[in-house]
């Protein structure tokens, strides 16, 4: 199983996901980042899917339980480069990922996590 | 082609390269693609979580009318599902999801079969037809 890196920049967990997610992956993504929340103290977490071909109910509930996760740490998630034909499937699907913030791309996750880190 | 084994986790990410290649060979667009590979994820990950493993086909189909398009086999030999009218509903689960793989991944695609026998298993057949 592959991991995924989590970055600290300043107040912010950075997430880039570049490998084809499996279960497990995605599973231990979120022990590594409550672990490091609780360690680091960040007040937001991005996570960045640009590279992300799919997202299934799967990776989305994880996605979701992130989000809410974080809030447990008092930090705020962004999800950040979703592609335009993973909007459109995920939202055929049914997935609407609720409480999880979005934004276009890194950039803009970080400003918008500016008013609150 | 060979029959793709659905054993771990890494082969669900197998069965997901296997149809992003047929599905791109195919003709089909980006957004057809995707919706199909992410069907193809969620009937994959059925057949290892609640068929105890399983295996995939993935093939490329012609219609009468010459259009192009690809075929993806899932089977399990696991318990099979008792009542498929209530699988096939958005938000019924036996594992703890949301419940929208099965009834998700029939939204995905452009045909779709399910046969099940309690005690044999479960067959899905999809198609996503070009455009």
């Amino acid at each position: 199983m592959e991991r995924v890196p989590i970055i600290k920049i300043g107040q912010v967990l950075f997430v880039s996901i570049q490998i084809d997610l499996q279960d497990d992956s995605v599973l231990q993504l979120q022990e590594d980042l409550a672990d490091e929340l609780a360690v680091t103290k960040a007040r937001g977490v991005i996570i960045d899917i640009t590279a992300v071909e799919i997202v299934d109910s799967f990776i989305g509930r994880m996605l979701t339980m992130i989000g809410s996760m974080s809030r447990l740490f008092d930090a705020e998630t962004v999800l950040v480069g979703m592609r335009p034909a993973v909007a459109i499937t995920l939202t055929e699907l049914g997935l609407t990922l609720p409480g999880v913030r979005t934004a276009l791309n890194a950039e803009k996750g970080m400003r918008l996590l500016g008013g609150s880190v | 082609m060979d029959d793709q084994p659905i054993k771990s986790g890494d082969d669900v990410v197998r069965v997901r390269q296997l149809v992003r290649t047929a599905a791109a060979a195919g003709g089909l667009s980006l957004v057809d693609q995707t919706k199909l590979v992410t069907a193809a994820s969620e009937l994959a990950r059925n057949a290892l979580v609640h068929g105890g493993g399983g295996a995939a086909r993935v093939e490329a189909i012609t219609a009468a009318n010459g259009r192009r398009g690809i075929r993806v086999t899932f089977t399990d030999s696991g318990p099979g599902i008792p009542d498929l009218e209530m699988a096939l509903t958005d938000g019924w689960t036996t594992g703890g999801g949301l419940g929208l793989g099965l009834s998700g991944a029939r939204r995905l695609v452009d045909e779709f079969s399910l046969t099940s026998e309690p005690g044999a298993g479960t067959s899905v057949v999809v198609s996503k037809w070009s455009r």
